[in-house]
């Protein structure tokens, strides 16, 4: 695959895999089948904790939770294009890219529970906590690429944001510092055309995102996003450029968010239900099941067997996770400075009389 | 009288200006279609049109920096940021440009518009959605800094600022969105800038407090009162210019002054305060005036914010250790 075969300028888009299910054989990386069954496993992973996420959330057992149903071909597509030694850099929707790197899920749930243990990732995962504030991420990736090359170390950073977040001033300066340093970065938008309640013709006035990298001096390709086999192309060979020292590249993959911005949001208020319903027949997973099933590698069977074994994983996650004794009122202080320093030693005192006892 | 909550409050406010002045315009991240995230401008578009109440790309930065460009050609617009925690990118506007533009230009240029936004902590939000950072703004030069605590002060405030020759940040205590009714007047309803509010008379003691503080230092003088302490209960309303009058007039009266805030204590307004009264009220102080505040920690996520933020408890607290001073 080369990018200059996807110019973006000429309106050219990367899909593998059709909604019928059909693939190109061209394109089609060299997967086994057990492969194949991971791609699925993974997506419906990530679309069941993504249900049980908003239930709970319904429950008042959960915070607010940003859904990503519909966006697991992007999550998944992307990272298993991934190197152990690549880092991911993710927004505040990446649960799936999140699972697939092996973030044990009862950690995910203790954040969205509104607990910060959710966030202690331990480093050797090369994946940064959550980034609630807009695009601010995206330069964060971008010196974290030019590290890694400065230590010579191997891999590159892959970040994730949305459409909206290219509005954003600080996207542009990363889109800027990543061009002109040619730092091994890929920047991964998953456009689903929704910003809250702005449609991405309200974002940008430019026909595609991806034309972007264009203008910053980088290839931008934009891709069907609910085709993980384009998104997994698409990453593997912008890593692979990067990797060799080729710079970056701007991924915008093309999907839909089917459920609500966050479990705060009413969608009901901006879009129709109609435009909701013609985008779940293109949804990743009703796609690739009716691939794998061309391949006879799908049965009823064998799926419900496999959402069986989730759902215990999913349930022992949920029950582990509020099993946590919660924060304790000197973990306000500890993680501020790695000596306390007078000021906060005297209020941390203050506190833990005010709560003495209470354990 | 009609009883409204503080963001039905807000949106008459913002309705009524849209319809007495066709230069009023609404900008912001959500504030069309959806009528903001918290339903702040509710209708405003469906009544005023795209034109007028712009749903923007989002950029904070460039929210701001265009809506001054507006106010320098005699616009009025009012710019919704969608919550405190992401004002940092428009602050480059705000400090930069906004607050300094009439002094720059010898007032040839001036700035009239208002950006508001929801801030404080207490509804279980993530991270960057609890923020208090009315210290830092009250630090800008060229600024006014406004901050209601009930419906008609809402109403009023908002209008004054819409109004004001120059630019005011309006700070809206989401905790208190919907919790807080009250009676607001019916017909034009303006609130001064720069002008504290007498909350609760009381002889012993001074409580300043403001946004949703305002609501747990009643609490505080309520139980005091059963302790025969009468609180006097001062809402400033506007952090920048502060009505150091008031305080003051109000602190020699009592002798005793606990400032309560939910910001971090360091460099805070309570410090402001403080300062203020050791020079224009020491002799008259019988005790310290004592600091209730977030500590200066980042605001914890939901399971401890509860840690984090003042309650009448801290403040009963502080206000016995004031009178046994
Ligand atoms: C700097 C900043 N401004 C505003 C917000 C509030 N907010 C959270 S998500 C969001 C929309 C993000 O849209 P997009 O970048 O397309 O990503 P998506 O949520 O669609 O995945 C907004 C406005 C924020 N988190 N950060």
């Amino acid at each position: 695959m080369q990018f200059s075969d996807f110019d973006p300028l000429k309106g050219k888009r990367l899909q593998v895999l059709t909604p019928d299910g059909e693939v190109d054989p061209k394109l089609l990386p060299d997967f086994d089948d057990d492969t194949l069954r991971t791609f699925f496993r993974h997506m419906l992973a990530a679309r069941l904790v993504d249900r049980q996420c908003m239930a709970l959330q319904r429950e008042g057992r959960l915070g607010t939770y940003p859904p990503l149903e519909g966006q697991e071909a992007c999550q998944v597509g992307s990272t298993m294009a991934l190197a152990a030694t690549d880092w991911i850099v993710p927004s505040f929707r990446e649960l799936a890219a999140t699972l697939v790197r092996g973030v044990p899920l009862e950690m995910i749930l203790l954040y969205w529970m509104g607990n910060e243990e959710g966030s202690r990732i331990p480093r050797d995962f090369r994946l940064l906590p959550v980034s609630i504030p807009v695009g601010t991420h995206t330069l964060h990736a971008v010196g974290m690429a030019m590290a890694l090359r400065y230590r010579q170390e191997a891999g590159a950073v892959v970040c994730y944001f949305g459409d909206g977040a290219t509005s954003e001033g600080d996207f542009h300066e990363a889109m800027t510092f990543a061009g002109v340093r040619r730092a091994p970065v890929v920047f991964f938008c998953q456009n689903n055309a929704w910003a809250i309640s702005v449609p991405r013709k309200i974002q940008c006035a430019a026909e595609t995102l991806a034309a972007k990298g264009v203008g910053y001096g980088m290839p931008g390709i934009q891709i069907d996003g609910n085709d993980p086999f384009a998104v997994y192309l698409a990453t593997r060979t912008a890593l692979q450029q990067a990797r060799a020292g080729g710079g970056p590249t701007f991924i915008e993959a093309v999907t839909y968010r089917l459920g609500p911005h966050t479990t705060s949001d009413d969608p009901s208020r901006y879009r129709e239900d109609a435009e909701v319903e013609r985008m779940r027949a293109l949804e990743p997973l009703v796609r690739f099941r009716r691939f794998l099933e061309k391949r006879g590698l799908w049965s009823q069977g064998w799926e419900e067997g496999l959402v069986r074994e989730l759902e215990e994983w999913i349930e022992a996650a949920v029950r582990q996770a509020e099993a946590h004794p919660g924060p304790r009122p000197q973990d306000v202080f500890d993680h501020m400075f790695a000596e306390l320093p007078p000021h906060l030693a005297r209020q941390r005192a203050e506190l833990l009389a005010a709560h003495a006892g209470e354990e | 009288m009609a009883v409204l909550n503080l963001v039905e409050a807000i949106n008459r406010a913002l309705r009524e200006e849209l319809e007495a002045d066709s230069s009023v315009l609404l900008l912001g991240e959500d504030v069309g279609k959806e009528g903001g995230v918290f339903r702040v401008t509710e209708g405003l578009q469906q009544a005023f049109g795209e034109e007028r109440v712009i749903d923007t790309p989002l950029a904070e930065s460039g929210i701001v920096g265009v809506a001054f460009g507006m106010a320098l050609l005699g616009l009025r617009p009012v710019a919704e940021l969608q919550f405190m925690g992401f004002l940092p990118p428009a602050l480059d506007q705000i400090i930069s440009h906004v607050g300094r533009i009439r002094n720059r230009s010898r007032g040839e240029y001036t700035a009239p518009l208002v950006i508001r936004m929801p801030y404080g902590g207490g509804i279980h939000a993530p991270e960057h959605h609890s923020e208090s950072n009315e210290a830092i703004l009250a630090h800008i030069p060229g600024i006014k800094v406004v901050i209601p605590s009930t419906p008609a002060d809402a109403l009023g405030l908002l209008k004054s600022a819409i109004r004001d020759p120059d630019p005011v940040l309006f700070l809206e205590p989401k905790r208190i969105y919907r919790a807080v009714k009250g009676e607001v007047p019916d017909g034009e309803h303006l609130v001064p800038l720069g002008r504290a509010r007498l909350v609760r008379p009381g002889r012993d003691v001074t409580l300043v407090a403001w946004g949703a503080m305002v609501r747990e230092a009643e609490k505080a003088a309520g139980e005091l009162a059963g302790e025969g302490v009468e609180a006097e209960i001062l809402d400033p309303r506007t952090v920048s210019p502060l009505d150091a009058e008031a305080i003051i007039t109000s602190v020699k009266k009592t002798g005793r002054c606990v400032v309560v805030h939910e910001a971090p204590r360091t460099c805070g307004l309570g410090a402001e305060i403080s300062a203020l009264l050791m020079e224009a009220a020491l002799l008259h102080l019988r005790a310290p005036v004592l600091r209730v505040t977030g500590f200066d920690t980042v605001m914890p996520l939901p399971k401890g914010e509860h840690f984090y933020l003042p309650d009448a408890g801290r403040i009963v607290g502080a206000v016995r250790q004031a009178m046994n001073f």
